[in-house]
């Protein structure tokens, strides 16, 4: 009687493994850039300082990282200036963590509007990869200003070269690691809370594993292999050595951390689907 | 049945809910869901469960609140949903707005959707009115072209022209569903579903707002309606759904939709038979034996449609006889305030209170003025010169609903309008 075809939308128990629905994403895109405006917009309103405060937090993080590692520590910092060597990490790791930390929440704090209102769930995670890029485009100015500094009044210290244009990709990779690992968290948070406390400190502890405050030169070579095994190192190794000159940066290790985040975006986007089908039954 | 006019169809939906706390059990519940999906084998949660009746305590930890529901909607149907707390109506909505997935079935939709669940969704305090209408309109499934042409109605519409740029924060709960219920009402979805959002604001706006569901509704969309305003449903839907423990038990007209859901609302749940301490005075030559609000077919009601007539029947039973008394009937709001007091001696036809030993059966109709609420009566036997013999407070309570018998409208609103209605007519001068 009648053709399946007819239909618009099914729906139906569970979706297929495969479906990712891209189009439906695509029709929603004025609401992703509606989430990144009430993101922005709501976020510094009734402060005095407003947007100032993207740049408090890296500077006193740099400041105190550079007096207790390279200072009281005497840590290297692979012959980079301190204040660049952190202030590099920091503000590409910032981004990561606060990604992964805000999309990781994306059922638990969107509860109210999920369970009145369909569409896709997938551009909420968007949305916070979006508005943080802004964040990190603020900040990276900031880096960039220091940078400045340094090669105007100590060329020598710094030496850039062609790796610089990786920028892109290397923010590319971020974002996507961040959203994959991200949306996991958030699917197995609807049913275990406990994986909300697992991610906080995990993200914590992480940075020390991700050459941010110890360069990838400074671990012994036969464990080398076992600190790559984190896809974000090599990005933030790449990065230091494309503006600083300092550290190693591998292509090998970077197309590994591309094809890492790759996998966790599909396998990401894939339990995502699933959960956001019913998760308002378990949240 | 035209099938290509078809624009929804629901096949064999269910939905099962895990009762409790979600904690401990859960991990071992899904690994052996898990184990038996690697096995091909059926879920084992699936076959078990009870039906949707709160009142009762469950034997297993799941529940079905939708069970095997088939319907199909035609293009241009406006369709109402009604049933008790629990019945699924909610349920029901929650799959067919793509909120939640059924656990068994499959609904085929055609055209665009948009459920309206509550008004207002995703304001965020912090952005402005004309902010939260794009906010607000894209969750909904607007495209930002889309409101941005519809802007100035949806404005005119709320009545927020004044405070549109401050943010939402400062506006007051009204004013927030007025704009939530503005943006809604500027959706043009093909089929829309809409949930009690109308019982809210003021019987100015309500008023408005059911205009305009009624312009939505004359347009040939499609719209489904859950609502426990018995009147409105009457005015706005032609087709209805009544629900009941998780199944469609009844699908036809919506008056008779109605009248059906409240047949079994309506009927009395006790005998009337008044208990022997339950007099506040009782000076013992008489007492009220039985009490019991009835419909025009005598048969026993608990509550009366909007502006019928209130028929009562007592037994009164006497010790010796009495040749005239005042039998008197009180009806009181529930926080006791006097509203009607009707009397044997003092109505049109006066009727001569005369009691004789035994038990002696009083019949009486009283006219129904009173809005939509729940009312109690109290009633007393008198001697002429006022000493009371027998009085018992409160010994009954019923509800005036808020539909009408017949093709009379009811009561549309969703609050108390005054306790009592008064007939008034109109006459106003315009200015040439």
């Amino acid at each position: 009687m009648e053709n399946q075809k007819n239909w618009d939308v099914i729906i139906s128990p569970r979706s297929s493994w495969f479906d990712f629905r891209f189009k439906e994403l695509w029709s929603h895109r004025d609401l992703l850039l509606l989430f990144v405006k009430r993101d922005f917009v709501s976020l510094y309103k009734q402060t005095i300082l407003g947007p100032v405060w993207f740049f408090v937090q890296p500077i006193f993080t740099t400041i105190i990282f550079t007096v207790v590692f390279a200072g009281f520590a005497g840590m290297s910092t692979d012959n980079a200036p301190h204040v660049l060597f952190y202030l590099g990490g920091l503000t590409l790791w910032n981004y990561f963590a606060d990604c992964l930390t805000k999309t990781s929440e994306t059922f638990i704090q969107n509860q109210a509007i999920f369970g009145k209102v369909y569409f896709p769930r997938l551009i909420v995670p968007l949305s916070v990869i979006v508005s943080n890029l802004l964040k990190l485009l603020l900040q990276f100015l900031l880096f960039f200003a220091v940078w400045i500094y340094f090669y105007v009044a100590k060329p020598s210290s710094v030496s850039p070269n062609a790796t610089v244009f990786l920028l892109p990709v290397l923010i590319a990779v971020m974002a996507g690691l961040s959203l994959g690992f991200g949306i996991i968290f958030s699917s197995l948070t609807t049913k275990y809370r406990d994986m909300k406390f697992l991610l906080q400190f995990g993200v914590q502890l992480m940075m020390y594993a991700s050459s941010v405050v110890i360069p990838l030169s400074q671990v012994p070579e036969k464990y080398q292999w076992v600190m790559k095994l984190n896809p974000v190192v090599p990005v933030i190794e790449a990065f230091k050595f494309g503006f600083l000159g300092s550290g190693q940066f591998e292509a090998t290790d970077l197309l590994y951390s591309i094809i890492f985040t790759v996998t966790i975006i599909l396998s990401g986007t894939l339990i995502f689907n699933r959960v956001e089908r019913s998760f308002m039954d378990t949240v | 049945m035209n099938p290509l006019n078809l624009v929804l169809k629901a096949e064999n939906i269910s939905k099962q809910y895990r009762l409790g706390q979600i904690g401990t059990g859960t991990l071992s519940h899904d690994l052996k869901r898990w184990i038996y999906s690697v096995r091909g084998k059926e879920d084992p949660f699936l076959r078990i469960g009870d039906e949707n009746d709160r009142t009762k305590k469950s034997g297993t930890d799941y529940v079905w609140a939708l069970k095997d529901v088939n319907f199909d909607v035609q293009q241009g149907d406006v369709l109402g949903i009604i049933g008790k707390n629990g019945a699924g109506k909610s349920t029901l909505l929650k799959l067919l707005s793509r909120v939640t997935a059924p656990t068994t079935g499959n609904i085929k939709i055609r055209g665009r959707i948009a459920a309206l669940l509550e008004v207002g969704t995703g304001f965020h305090p912090e952005l402005t009115g004309r902010e939260n209408i794009f906010l607000n309109g894209a969750i909904l499934g607007m495209r930002k072209h889309e409101i941005k042409t519809k802007l100035d109605a949806i404005i005119a519409f709320s009545g927020c022209e004044k405070y549109i740029d401050t943010p939402v924060k400062r506006y007051s709960s009204g004013m927030l569903v007025r704009l939530g219920f503005a943006v809604a009402a500027h959706l043009d979805p093909e089929i829309l579903i809409v949930d009690e959002v109308l019982a809210v604001g003021d019987a100015e706006f309500q008023d408005k707002c059911i205009r305009k569901m009624k312009d939505v509704s004359g347009e040939g969309r499609t719209v489904l309606f859950v609502s426990h305003n018995m009147a409105s449903m009457k005015a706005l839907c032609k087709r209805g759904f009544l629900m009941e423990k998780g199944q469609i038990v009844y699908q036809g007209s919506m008056q008779q939709t109605i009248e059906n859901y409240l047949a079994t609302a309506k009927k009395a749940n006790h005998s009337g038979e008044i208990p022997e301490n339950a007099s506040s005075i009782n000076t013992g030559i008489v007492k009220f034996r039985k009490i019991v609000l009835h419909d025009q077919t005598r048969a026993a009601i608990s509550s009366i449609n909007y502006l019928d007539p209130i028929h009562l029947f007592f037994e009164l039973e006497a010790l010796h006889d009495l040749h005239d008394s005042i039998v008197d009937v009180r009806i009181n709001t529930m926080d006791g305030l006097e509203l009607v007091h009707a009397m044997n001696k003092y109505s049109a036809q006066p009727v001569n209170g005369k009691l004789m030993k035994g038990v002696n059966q009083v019949a009486c109709k009283i006219e129904n003025k009173l809005q939509p609420g729940r009312y109690s009566l109290t009633v007393g036997v008198h001697e002429l010169n006022g000493l009371t013999m027998e009085y018992v407070e409160n010994i009954l309570d019923f509800s005036i609903l808020t539909v009408a018998s017949g093709d009379e409208n009811g009561f549309i609103y969703n609050f108390q309008m005054g306790h009592v209605r008064f007939e008034s007519t109109w006459k106003i001068e315009n200015p040439n």
